[in-house]
């Protein structure tokens, strides 16, 4: 077992490798560069900025200083921002992304897999249907929709909540998680009912409800297990989509997230920043992917037979 | 291992009780502003979260709104008549040609650090605005000034050859390459501010754009507040500060700034009580606005004009005809009546009306007869043969409604084929350097109040004409014969002229007359509505609504 | 023998049609997912004959009018440039129906096949091929699509393939979930064991068995990637005005939901409605398809 994690961490270093290589070759290619401005840009000026960020070097040269650079811990400076590192950004807005996320994937869990459970114990009736219809809602609402009419109802017509800020005044923090979490709530609702549907016709449950053991048992200590598998596999990419997406919600609410950061530095072209936060997210994901695939393999006893006999 | 259903009540329990504590704790009685006006600090929708503070380094309105807090120029405006008033510099001798100018600074005026403000400090930071390596995009400011773009250009390196001289410790001469109606108002401007050269060198290079010296705890400042708080996409804190020379005019005690730049959330901040005055307002609530709280809106005329710019190299747009064809089918006022909810004045010119006196030629209107006989005489009777073309623009709702509308008016009026196109603004930005686009969307706000800043654009080969427009006689016009004229009516008519020749050619399509449009909380006086959208924080005072 | 008369019995499920005449009487039998069928066929006929039947052209502005809400000339009232909602959210309709399935069919295309290789390959193979999954995972979306649609200009096809080329992972992985727990299972075992293919082993065995939950992404993944395209959009980087789609629609509603709260409700419905419709259909099909509770 920890073999195979430390393999599979050995794995990740390529990975993260390209996808650096990648995204430093691909925002080069877009159109416009981060010094490109409405008002015209003088050749002297254009120059001295070029060379005050190393961009009058040749690609291969920046390339591989970025590199030595990044070996080193360094994202570099940001080009938007002068007089800030793109590790300042970064870990200005990633405790508060993260806490964010970290709600929304409370959210999207409890509710979205207890709503899961509570239907698929009575397929297609009420019980299962209500929680459904809601799951559905969920992933039906786009965040740049749900996040205004939430605000609007709780913030302004009811005024219970603020409508914007993290952490400034009490409570602000609860609509960006609902909203957040929302639609991965619908997603994990709808895998884990049919994840559960799919397990509770398995000839182990049958054999379990054959020995007379209650129903309550048969469901907290075998159906959900394998039930819930799905839901497992999909929390890594589900991570992934909460910490890209924070974007919307980020700006719905004005919170000074690492998505907003994002961004702003994709439109402005703010090199390092793309690239410093594309491999920060990057290395994330990917960990984040590897752990859920070690929780599905842990959790699941054919799989878990082949690592024992792998290792 | 834990049973799922135990640790999933458990969380449940916890997720409820944060609900809770949360909750209770929401819904205080005084809202952020009522709290602000209390105690004197006001809360300012900022647009964007702000690029820096260096004054030599960033560009943009935001930047603009925090950096007047913080640093002063030579000279200050009056926000309500935009008349030079006095600032570092307490008075100034003009000599009689117009060509030199002499700044008597006033001694009481200190840095933050409570070093004094010298002549010194001014020719030293107008070297560094004008360091080639610095890459100052707001450097051409100074190039009024005597030999300033040949040191900009680094044609010259020998920085005493420039325009400027420290006579003594307080006074200041300049000189000018010609007399420059509208200089003192560049005094005014950012890039022309004084930045403290020992703490810039303490922090690196005068030119490092990568120096820390404009931060909180390092920046030190020449203006009415000080830098005390600074969190990036969260907010900015400014503070009066007590050894500025006029402290005792300023009545407020702190002004946070909030970067806003979804136009919804900000709208709803404001009617929720978090800010005192937003940065821009949606078309849709205007009406809202109008109709049902008039006295929480402020709309003013504003020195900037919309328009769409030809590619005049580009077949078939290379024929005046057909440029002056689609600007006659552009229904200006149905525009500014039901898209741009009747608060803009419809453009028939480049130079916004009224701008100190200048007006601007009308040379054409709304035609469509007329119109279609020009495209007719161009070879294209009814829109037959016309190839389909794009309009261009940034990807923004009210840009988006604006080439919707005009799509369908030139489509209706002239039989063409209109398509759209929105591009992200970089994206945008390049199509346009490497005229990649038909037709594309355009705005323009002037640098200050004079035709010029507005003209000067559609010179030969000029920076910010990328139409492909060239005249001689227009380049003679704007850059020899008006700034030599003698008085300010032969200068207007000289531009006058030339902005005729403009229109004659039509390489732009005029649009609107921008205005600046915000939300004002009634506590909020002091801050006058005027063509330059300026604010004087030394007037800004804040007053509890009875 | 047994062991030939078990095999023998395996064999005919997959291959019979009977299995999905049965599927198909199960469906029947379920209400939810017939009315969401015949909601989507309804919604389907109408975009197609949207342009013999729309009551305004597409493009008729009258600016004058401006937006109205809904009466009887204009029944679900008028945007602001006077433009007719019904017409527009039929037209839009057309568009991000398109979007949907195409873009869809794409991720399920590459999504199964990849990860039902990967899944059965196992080993080296397996692994090869999901860290390249990680890799693409891994990729700054918005940047990716954003030069994909720059470098590369800006049509309706790429669109599809930019959302294809992202929606197929999740896709992937869970097929290979799939037929990672399925290729344990006995039959699949005796199927090696009688010297099938690996090709038909994954094809004929594999994969139907893994359908359930590939149908359920599958529902799962129209309605994300109409949500996708609606974002793009929103971005600037989607459906070109004035082409519309419900996204955008919705998208461009929501910013004066207060004043106009009927241009943000009447796209939102239809989209709702839809993807409701949608995902009924698809829990029909997987309890209908599923070879296991069929077992029963």
């Amino acid at each position: 077992m920890w073999r195979f994690i430390g393999w599979r961490f050995a794995q990740s270093i390529p990975v993260i490798l390209a996808v650096i290589t990648i995204t430093f070759f691909l925002v080069r290619l877009a159109p416009g560069g981060p010094f490109s401005s409405e008002k015209a840009v003088s050749p002297q000026v254009q120059a001295a900025l070029e060379a005050q960020y190393n961009l009058d070097q040749s690609m291969p040269q920046q390339y591989i200083s970025y590199l030595a650079d990044l070996a080193r811990g360094d994202f570099g400076p940001s080009f938007k921002f002068p007089g800030r590192s793109v590790n300042e950004l970064i870990f200005s807005g990633l405790p508060i992304t993260a806490e964010l996320g970290f709600y929304a994937m409370l959210v999207a869990v409890f509710i979205g897999g207890l709503a899961g459970v509570i239907a698929s114990l009575k397929p297609n009736t009420m019980q299962d249907y209500g929680p459904m219809g809601l799951a559905m809602v969920g992933i039906c609402m786009p965040s740049f929709l749900l996040g205004p009419l939430l605000v609007l109802v709780f913030g302004i017509w009811l005024d219970w909540l603020p409508v914007s800020g993290w952490g400034s005044s009490s409570g602000d923090k609860i609509l960006p998680s609902i909203t957040l979490g929302a639609m991965y709530a619908g997603y994990i609702a709808r895998l884990s009912r049919s994840g559960m549907l799919e397990v509770m016709s398995q000839d182990y449950l049958r054999t379990a409800r054959a020995k007379g053991l209650p129903e309550y048992l048969v469901i907290t200590k075998h159906a959900l297990r394998g039930g819930l598998l799905p839901v497992i596999t999909y929390l890594g990419p589900a991570f992934a989509g909460l910490l890209s997406g924070s974007f919307v919600v980020e700006t719905v609410f004005q919170i000074p997230g690492l998505g907003r950061f994002y961004v702003q530095a994709a439109f402005n072209r703010d090199y390092t920043m793309i690239l410093g936060t594309t491999t920060f997210l990057a290395t994330l994901i990917i960990f984040f992917n590897l752990l859920s695939d070690v929780l599905a393999a842990w959790l699941n006893p054919r799989l878990r037979y082949q690592f024992k006999k792998k290792t | 291992m834990l049973n799922p259903l135990v640790t999933t009540r458990n969380f449940l329990l916890i997720i409820c009780i944060t609900l809770l504590a949360a909750c209770s704790g929401g819904g205080t009685g005084e809202t952020r502003v009522e709290q602000g006006t209390r105690e004197g600090v006001l809360h300012f929708g900022n647009g964007t979260e702000i690029q820096g503070l260096d004054p030599h380094i960033v560009t943009g309105v935001p930047e603009h709104h925090v950096i007047q807090t913080l640093f002063e120029g030579l000279v200050l405006k009056n926000p309500y008549t935009l008349e030079i008033e006095p600032g570092i510099a307490e008075r100034w001798d003009i000599s009689d040609d117009g060509r030199f100018y002499r700044f008597y600074l006033r001694p009481d005026a200190l840095w933050s650090n409570g070093d004094k403000i010298t002549a010194e400090d001014f020719r030293w930071s107008w070297q560094r605005a004008l360091m080639p390596a610095l890459g100052n995009l707001y450097n051409y400011m100074l190039f009024p000034l005597v030999n300033a773009e040949a040191f900009a250009t680094g044609a010259i390196e020998d920085f005493s050859q420039v325009g400027v001289r420290v006579i003594d410790e307080y006074t200041l001469e300049v000189e000018l390459n010609e007399p420059t109606p509208y200089i003192l108002q560049l005094f005014d401007h950012y890039s022309t501010f004084p930045v403290h050269r020992a703490t810039i060198e303490a922090f690196g290079t005068a030119s490092d754009r990568l120096s820390q010296w404009a931060r909180v705890g390092n920046i030190v400042t020449s203006g009415a507040f000080e830098l005390v708080e600074w969190g990036l996409n969260s907010h900015i804190r400014v503070e009066k500060r007590a050894s500025y020379w006029d402290a005792d005019k300023i009545q407020l005690n702190a002004i946070v700034f909030y970067p806003t730049e979804n136009l919804t959330t900000e709208e709803r901040m404001f009617r929720d009580g978090q800010l005192h005055r937003t940065e821009d307002l949606s078309l849709d609530k205007i009406p809202v606005y109008l109709r049902e709280n008039p006295e929480l809106i402020e709309i003013a005329p504003y020195i900037g004009t919309y328009y769409y710019m030809v590619n005049t190299i580009r077949a078939p747009f290379d024929d005046v005809r057909v440029r002056k064809a689609l600007a006659m089918t552009v229904d200006r006022d149905l525009l500014a009546e039901t898209v741009l909810q009747g608060i803009v004045a419809p453009a028939y010119a480049v130079v916004p009306p009224g701008t100190l006196g200048y007006n601007p030629p009308k040379t054409f209107g709304f035609d469509p007869a007329a119109a279609r006989e020009l495209l007719a005489e161009a070879g294209y009777p009814n829109g037959e043969g016309f190839p389909a073309f794009e309009i261009l623009y940034n990807t923004q709702e009210s840009h988006r409604k604006i080439a919707v509308a005009i799509q369908q008016m030139w489509n209706q009026h002239l039989g063409v084929e209109v398509s759209l196109i929105n591009q992200e603004w970089k994206v945008y930005l390049t199509s346009q350097e490497n005229f990649d686009y038909q037709i594309a969307r355009r705005g323009w706000i002037g640098d200050y109040v004079d035709p010029n800043t507005f003209l000067d654009m559609f010179i030969t080969d000029g920076g910010n004409n990328k139409t492909g427009f060239s005249d001689p006689l227009y380049d003679q016009i704007v850059l020899r014969d008006a700034p030599a004229a003698q008085d300010r009516d032969a200068r207007y008519e000289l531009f006058h002229q030339a902005e005729t020749i403009l229109l004659e050619q039509m390489p732009i399509i005029p649009i609107y007359t921008y205005q600046s449009k915000h939300l004002k909380h009634p506590s909020l006086k002091g801050m006058p509505a005027n063509i330059m959208d300026y604010y004087n924080y030394k007037y800004v005072y804040l007053e509890a609504a009875e | 023998m047994t062991e030939a008369t078990q095999t023998g019995q395996l064999m005919e499920v997959p291959k019979g049609v009977s299995l999905w005449q049965d599927a198909a009487t199960r469906l029947r039998k379920n209400k939810l997912a017939m009315f969401g069928l015949v909601f989507l066929i309804f919604i389907i006929l109408l975009c197609l004959i949207t342009p013999w039947i729309a009551p305004y052209g597409y493009e008729e502005q009258n600016l004058r009018l401006g937006a109205t809400s809904p009466s009887a000339a204009h029944w679900l009232g008028t945007d602001i440039f006077g433009r007719d909602m019904l017409t527009r959210i039929l037209y839009g309709g057309r568009v991000s129906l398109f979007v949907g399935f195409i873009a869809t069919a794409v991720a399920l295309v590459i999504g199964v096949t990849y990860g039902a290789i990967a899944g059965y390959a196992g080993g080296r193979t397996d692994s090869i091929m999901m860290r390249f999954v990680d890799i693409l995972y891994a990729m700054p979306f918005m940047i990716f699509i954003v030069l994909l649609m720059v470098v590369f200009g800006r049509n309706i096809l790429l669109l599809f393939l930019a959302i294809g080329a992202v929606e197929w992972l999740t896709m992937a992985r869970i097929v290979r979930g799939q037929i990672q727990n399925l290729k344990h299972q006995e039959f699949v075992e005796a199927a090696v064991s009688i010297g099938l293919s690996s090709f038909a082993i994954v094809w004929k065995h594999l994969i139907p068995n893994a359908l359930g939950p590939v149908i359920v992404y599958t529902t799962l993944t129209i309605p994300s990637v109409m949500l996708l395209e609606a974002f793009l959009s929103f971005l600037g980087l989607g459906i070109q005005p004035p082409s519309s789609s419900w996204g955008l629609l919705i998208s461009n509603g929501v910013e004066s939901m207060e004043e106009y709260p009927w241009l943000l409700i009447f796209p939102g419905l239809a989209l709702t409605l839809t993807l409701f419709a949608l995902n009924f259909l698809g829990d029909g099909l997987r309890d209908a398809l599923d070879p296991r509770s069929s077992g029963d």
